[in-house]
């Protein structure tokens, strides 16, 4: 049953993907609506899908990687049909959903079975740190994909040839804005997700869990946003260069997610 | 019934030949009802703009038609008919289809592309069928040449791009900076062109304008006329802090602005981004320049170039246009076509219920005696034999066959529908 609304959602995404591959190449109201219906209504499934983990399981549907893709996924979906709805952004989706179809399909191909979980884990830090991780994270990563629009419409501007994407990519102006506003939301939920990790950390095991990869890469992170901000606010490192940054951070947060688990073994290794 | 399409636009007459055939105003009603009442002429629809003056009319003889209508023109607007010789062009049936059709859909227009046409030509038939000059005939063409249009606007990307260098660089500056209201702009000099572009700019609802003249006087005036402030020749690197787009005219011999320089600028502006157009030739701006980050320099050359790359494309979706037009064409034919079998298979029917009535008449008269249900047997038998035996011939004159015309004589032939009952 369960495992009925992922499919579901999984195959609403893909519809979606599809034809925001083909926006790329002819884009009208019409399709962008149509995917958007696609977008939101596998929305609906998956939250479907992860409010019935969570009752089965009891706790927070992060604790093995099949749910930890796909909550992630769901957050990116959550920031992207917020940002549409506010914005509407010229293509936005064609360079979304990709990814959040890719993601789904590796979260599709692992385990899905609700195991019980060591008592540790069942507290109340679990939701809040996750749901702060990867929230944060989303914005991040969609920060990451408006920064690469950005790179590829600056490249147009400056090449004097501008093509049909050209006309239907957003403005820099806008990109650029966008890109800082998801910095500045998604950097303090990083940085109280780690707090959280780290209060939670002490109070089920004792230590900070300093040395885990995991959480060393997490620091790795919040460090390239923080030099992000830093750099924008004080050298007015805008445009092209914070774009290149905000991919250069997201990176490094898919080398926790799933570079980690395949080097070593620490604590934070349940995800 | 035939289509005639009477008329002269920019490419057979100029501006002073069309001015004075022009409908405006209430010789737009005037010209419809004149036009109307010229003997062979049973519908018409006037269009009339800056750049065109066409009449499309339903006609019983289109050469006939065509000289009433020279007659027209010619009195209502005082002109001597040979000076319209040369300048009118006529359309007849599938070609004058063909040329409202393209008209409608710009294919026609200096700019290929233009929405206004549109719009024009939807007020055109409005109008005449709201002063009931239109028929079954112009009703359906008109409505057909608005949606052929709207096909094409949609099907090809034929209004897509832009086709002039002003047009050209406030579409760049709005894929730069999303909103121009809160952007401020310097002219650099002053020309001709850098005014236009200027002027596009302004309209586009740039806040702030600035005028940097080499002569502060012609400066001010510039300012005035912008409504903007005026600054020293010298001093507009300094004003260029503050300043998202610049057009630059100044006709020097040598780069008034350097790299160096600008980067020095864009630090100022804490990377702000800035949008250059350099319309001096010889160019007044390092080339360099577009090479610093935020920096967008564009030279007359650069904007040519998208302005070509534009016609480029605008020609390949015209041709598509071309292609739907002749699918639209056909389409249209079949359905005129059909008209004409609609009078015969009324005439049909009609000489077939006159038979009936005749013998049905003739055999009651013999049996005076007939009572209710046997009259009623009679008509029905009558109804029946008259209705079986022209159903064939009905359905041929509906089906849609290469030989309908060859159909609908023979009919008319056969069942001598064009003489007269004796």
């Amino acid at each position: 049953m369960i495992t009925f609304f992922f499919e579901l959602a999984l195959t609403f995404y893909f519809t979606a993907t599809i034809i925001s591959i083909v926006e790329l190449f002819r884009s009208s109201k019409t399709t962008t609506k149509i995917m958007l219906l696609f977008v939101a209504s596998g929305f609906v499934l998956h939250t479907i899908n992860i409010i019935l983990r969570y009752a089965d399981a009891g706790h927070m549907p992060a604790v093995n990687p099949h749910e930890a893709i796909s909550f992630f996924s769901w957050c990116i979906v959550l920031i992207f049909l917020i940002l549409e709805f506010r914005y509407n952004i010229g293509l936005l989706g064609s360079f979304i959903m990709p990814l959040v179809f890719v993601l789904m399909l590796s979260s599709a191909v692992l385990p899905r079975e609700i195991k019980p979980v060591s008592p540790e884990l069942q507290s109340y830090w679990l939701s809040i740190h996750t749901i702060l991780a990867f929230i944060g994270n989303a914005a991040f990563a969609m920060a990451s994909g408006i920064g690469f629009m950005y790179l590829i419409q600056e490249r147009y501007v400056k090449s004097k040839h501008p093509s049909g994407l050209f006309q239907r990519l957003p403005s820099l102006q806008i990109l650029d804005e966008i890109n800082y506003r998801l910095i500045t939301i998604g950097f303090p939920l990083l940085t109280f997700a780690i707090i959280t990790g780290a209060l939670w950390a002490r109070s089920a095991w004792g230590s900070y869990l300093r040395g885990d990869p995991r959480v060393v890469w997490a620091i790795v992170t919040w460090l390239t946003y923080a030099v992000v901000l830093h750099t924008r606010l004080l050298a007015g490192w805008r445009g092209k260069r914070a774009a290149i940054l905000s991919i250069i951070g997201f990176i490094t947060i898919l080398i926790a997610f799933f570079g980690i688990k395949l080097i070593k073994k620490g604590l934070h290794v349940f995800l | 019934m035939n289509i005639l399409v009477v008329g002269l636009n920019h490419k057979t007459a100029d501006v002073d030949v069309r001015e004075k055939l022009a409908f405006s105003g209430p010789k737009l009603e005037e010209g419809l009802v004149r036009i109307k009442s010229v003997s062979g002429i049973m519908e018409a629809v006037i269009l009339s703009t800056c750049n065109r003056v066409e009449i499309y009319a339903n006609v019983d003889n289109p050469q006939n038609a065509y000289e009433s209508i020279k007659d027209f023109l010619s009195g209502f607007h005082g002109i001597k008919r040979d000076s319209l010789e040369t300048a009118l062009y006529t359309h007849e049936d599938t070609n004058a289809v063909k040329h409202i059709f393209r008209v409608a859909a710009s294919l026609d227009s200096m700019v290929v592309g233009e929405p206004q046409i549109l719009g024009q030509i939807k007020n055109a038939f409005e109008f005449s069928l709201r002063k009931k000059a239109t028929g079954i005939l112009l009703n359906k063409l008109m409505k057909k040449a608005i949606s052929v249009a709207k096909r094409i606007r949609t099907e090809t990307k034929i209004a897509e791009n832009t086709v002039s260098i002003s047009f050209a660089a406030v579409n760049l500056a709005k894929k730069i900076f999303t909103d121009l209201s809160t952007k401020s702009f310097m002219l650099l000099g002053a020309g001709d062109m850098a005014e236009l572009a200027a002027r596009h700019l302004t309209n586009s609802g740039v806040r702030d304008v600035i005028i940097a003249n080499r002569t502060y006087e012609t400066g001010c005036e510039l300012a005035k006329e912008f409504n903007g402030r005026a600054v020293r020749f010298e001093d507009f690197m300094h004003e260029m802090v503050n300043v998202d787009i610049v057009i630059c005219s100044t006709g020097a011999s040598k780069y008034v602005l350097m790299k160096e320089q600008m980067q020095k600028i864009i630090k100022e502006r804490k990377h702000k981004p800035v949008f250059i157009i350099d319309i001096s030739v010889p160019r007044n701006i390092d080339p360099e320049i577009n090479n610093v980050d935020n920096v967008y320099l564009y030279d007359v050359d650069d904007l040519h170039g998208i302005v070509d790359t534009n016609k480029l494309e605008r020609q390949k979706e015209a041709e598509k246009a071309e292609e739907i037009i002749m699918e639209e064409i056909e389409i249209f034919q079949k359905w005129l076509a059909s008209l004409d079998s609609v009078p015969t298979v009324v005439a049909l029917r009609d000489r077939a219920d006159a038979v009936k009535k005749d013998e049905v008449e003739k055999l009651l008269k013999k049996l005076p005696n007939l009572g209710e249900k046997e009259r009623e047997a009679v008509e029905y038998m009558a109804n029946a034999i008259i209705h079986k035996l022209i159903h064939p011939p009905t359905a041929a004159l509906k089906e849609d066959s290469e030989d309908r015309d060859i159909i609908i004589a023979a009919i008319r032939k056969l069942y001598g529908l064009d003489k007269k009952e004796e």
